[in-house]
């Protein structure tokens, strides 16, 4: 499935997007204008994006606690997301969730989440609904190397193959659950093998790779709207920063970093795209241009805004 | 008005809400041609079909998680844990995620969900098959925690808590299926949060919960021997609770006892007792006292098990021991 040129374009965006908006946080981050902790996903953005573009608006994800990515590829808004990170009251969460759980139900998006694992039981749920409400929509469970030991993952592949639900579960593997390297924490070295267990498709991808991520969900997400059920898919891949900002990263060496970031998701399929004639060099410059112009009226935006007032703390413990 | 048991108006609650709005499924272990554990949802399956009544597999946190998934995109899924013991297994779902979306999202997801689970002991079921939770729940921000104690509040109350847009454990005590009651035929709803005398009494308050309302019912027939009338009070939700009811019993009692068979130890009643002495101690002219199971786990042996449950002397002494 080779996506047309407009999705093309808004793949390129999108990476770029989630690339600049990182980075901005790194940065704030490291000046201390962010309260709380953040965990960052460059490096990874051909995952979230190859994911999301094989979805549509009404389609719907969970994510994690680095979802920063999901949320923007699922088309989170740029000032939204960062008043909500740097905790004020215009943020998607009134400044309730910050980081971890900035969700839009009105895009999809049904929460990043703090607790490794969690997203896959309401992954069932949000397939459940569209399948009893006969919606014809699909939901995607994005989860980690880490996440996929477990048991609440597991019970979600378990239920979502016995009940056909339409659902696609992308591993992101990025070879570490915080410290621990995935050959300590599990015996396989493919997560897709555990599909089997639950009698689904279970794919490997270049998780660097825009357009495989985007041709293997497609697929998926295809399956699912027929009404056989759900997938697995890995993509392998690595994140750049530690698990968290400020962590020293003793657990891995520098050779492992290089290598992964010499194979950075953009340039790959900038070089593509320009090859193609898809985009020019002109043309891609351009659109960096104007994401780095809209992050900074983000930034703006966020910095500008001001912090909740303590009177809504009880605001909406109760529907 | 027609006599039910507990567990016919629970069932009756489930089909009339069924039958009114689409939205409402019901999911969880042994629910569908089984019926369900203790019976509660037989014929269900049949009326409305395994759509719409699902067997899940015995894995607690999707069925905990899937209801609030399926709730967070517009469902109102009843879901049952065959034993309330088993919440352990499935906690994350319930309370890191069920109950607290809506305040991490600032309000932008409505989580309808109704959990339902039996617990108690009364039945040789031991340890890990008979324990009284509610003061795990009252504690977490943003779960409502409902424990009916008759036939007509368990139908209105369910009917209630499947209504509600905020995720609602719905505690059913297993000794009390089998008890009967007069319940309408036609649904009702009972509003949540608010407490009933079952028995009016001028001399102690005696708040208690579930299967202990029956208790102190019993222990305040017993009371009345001895001259003193005991008011008896079921909260019927431990949250929200309807502080008003309990203060202006113990205005008109001065005393105030309360039961559960949870474990008294960091039971609802210390929450129960706490609120007493802050809002209404002017009122009291002796110490609050509590009744509840003593701190061990639920013991197997019928002899080792009747002595862990409160009983109606139980009551009875606390109250001579005030009044």
């Amino acid at each position: 499935m080779t996506p047309d040129k407009k999705t093309l374009v808004h793949m390129y965006e999108t990476m770029n997007k989630i690339r600049m908006f990182e980075k901005k946080l790194q940065d704030f981050f490291a000046a201390g204008e962010i309260p709380g902790f953040v965990h960052l996903y460059l490096g990874e953005e051909a995952v979230a994006t190859g994911a999301c573009s094989a979805l549509t608006d009404k389609d719907k994800i969970t994510s994690t606690h680095r979802g920063h990515g999901h949320l923007l590829a699922k088309g989170g808004d740029l000032k939204l997301m960062m008043a909500e990170i740097f905790g004020r009251k215009t943020g998607y969460c009134l400044g309730k969730g910050g980081s971890m759980h900035i969700a839009d139900l009105d895009l999809g998006i049904l929460g990043a989440n703090g607790i490794v694992g969690g997203g896959g039981p309401l992954a069932t749920g949000a397939a459940f609904a569209s399948k009893y409400s006969k919606a014809d929509t699909v939901t995607v469970c994005f989860f980690g190397d880490g996440a996929s030991n477990q048991g609440t993952t597991q019970e979600s592949l378990n239920l979502a193959s016995a009940w056909k639900l339409p659902l696609v579960f992308v591993n992101e593997n990025n070879g570490y659950g915080i410290s621990c390297p995935q050959c300590k924490s599990m015996a396989v070295t493919d997560i897709a093998d555990r599909a089997a267990a639950y009698d689904m498709p279970g794919v490997v991808v270049d998780g660097n790779d825009v357009l495989a991520v985007f041709e293997a969900v497609s697929e998926a997400v295809k399956r699912a709207r027929n009404g056989e059920g759900p997938s697995l898919i890995e993509c392998k891949t690595y994140r750049w920063r530690g698990h968290f900002e400020g962590d020293a990263c003793t657990y891995r060496c520098q050779e492992e970093l290089d290598e992964w970031m010499g194979k950075d998701p953009i340039p790959r399929f900038e070089a593509k795209l320009v090859e193609s004639g898809a985009v020019s060099k002109k043309e891609a410059a351009a659109i960096q241009d104007r994401i780095a112009k809209e992050i900074e009226e983000a930034v703006t935006f966020a910095k500008q805004s001001p912090f909740p007032d303590p009177s809504e703390l009880l605001d909406n413990v109760y529907a | 008005m027609p006599e039910k048991t507990y567990l016919q108006a629970l069932n009756e609650a489930l089909r009339q809400e069924m039958e009114r709005d689409e939205k409402v499924f019901i999911m969880g272990e042994d629910v569908g041609q089984f019926g369900g554990c203790f019976g509660v949802t037989q014929g269900l399956f049949e009326k409305f079909g395994e759509e719409r009544v699902r067997d899940t597999p015995i894995t607690e946190s999707v069925i905990v998680g899937c209801a609030a998934g399926a709730a967070a995109s517009g469902l109102r899924p009843v879901a049952e844990l065959m034993f309330v013991d088993f919440i352990g297994v499935a906690m994350d779902q319930l309370f890191n995620q069920a109950a607290k979306m809506r305040f991490m999202f600032g309000g932008k997801a409505t989580v309808p969900m109704t959990l339902r689970m039996p617990q108690g002991a009364g039945i040789g079921a031991a340890a890990q098959h008979s324990q009284s939770l509610e003061a795990w729940f009252m504690h977490i921000p943003g779960l409502k925690v409902v424990i009916p104690s008759t036939p007509y509040d368990a139908k209105g109350l369910l009917i209630s808590a499947i209504r509600d847009d905020s995720p609602t454990v719905f505690l059913e005590h297993k000794m009390l299926y089998g008890v009967s009651g007069e319940v309408p035929d036609e649904a009702y709803a009972i509003e949540l949060g608010k407490a009933d005398v079952k028995r009016e009494g001028s001399d102690v308050t005696i708040v208690a919960t579930s299967l202990m309302v029956h208790t102190a019912l019993a222990a305040a027939e017993k009371l009345k021997a001895d001259g003193i009338e005991a008011e008896v009070v079921d909260p019927r939700c431990l949250n929200p609770l309807d502080k008003y009811t309990i203060i202006e019993s113990i205005k008109k009692t001065n005393a105030l006892v309360i039961a559960h068979e949870a474990v008294q130890y960091a039971g609802p009643g210390a929450e129960i007792a706490a609120m007493a002495a802050e809002e209404a101690l002017d009122y009291l002219d002796a110490p609050i006292k509590r009744v509840g199971a003593p701190f061990c786990p639920v013991p197997f042996s019928p002899p080792l098990e009747k002595a862990y449950i409160p009983d109606a002397d139980d009551i009875v002494a606390a109250v001579k021991s005030i009044r």
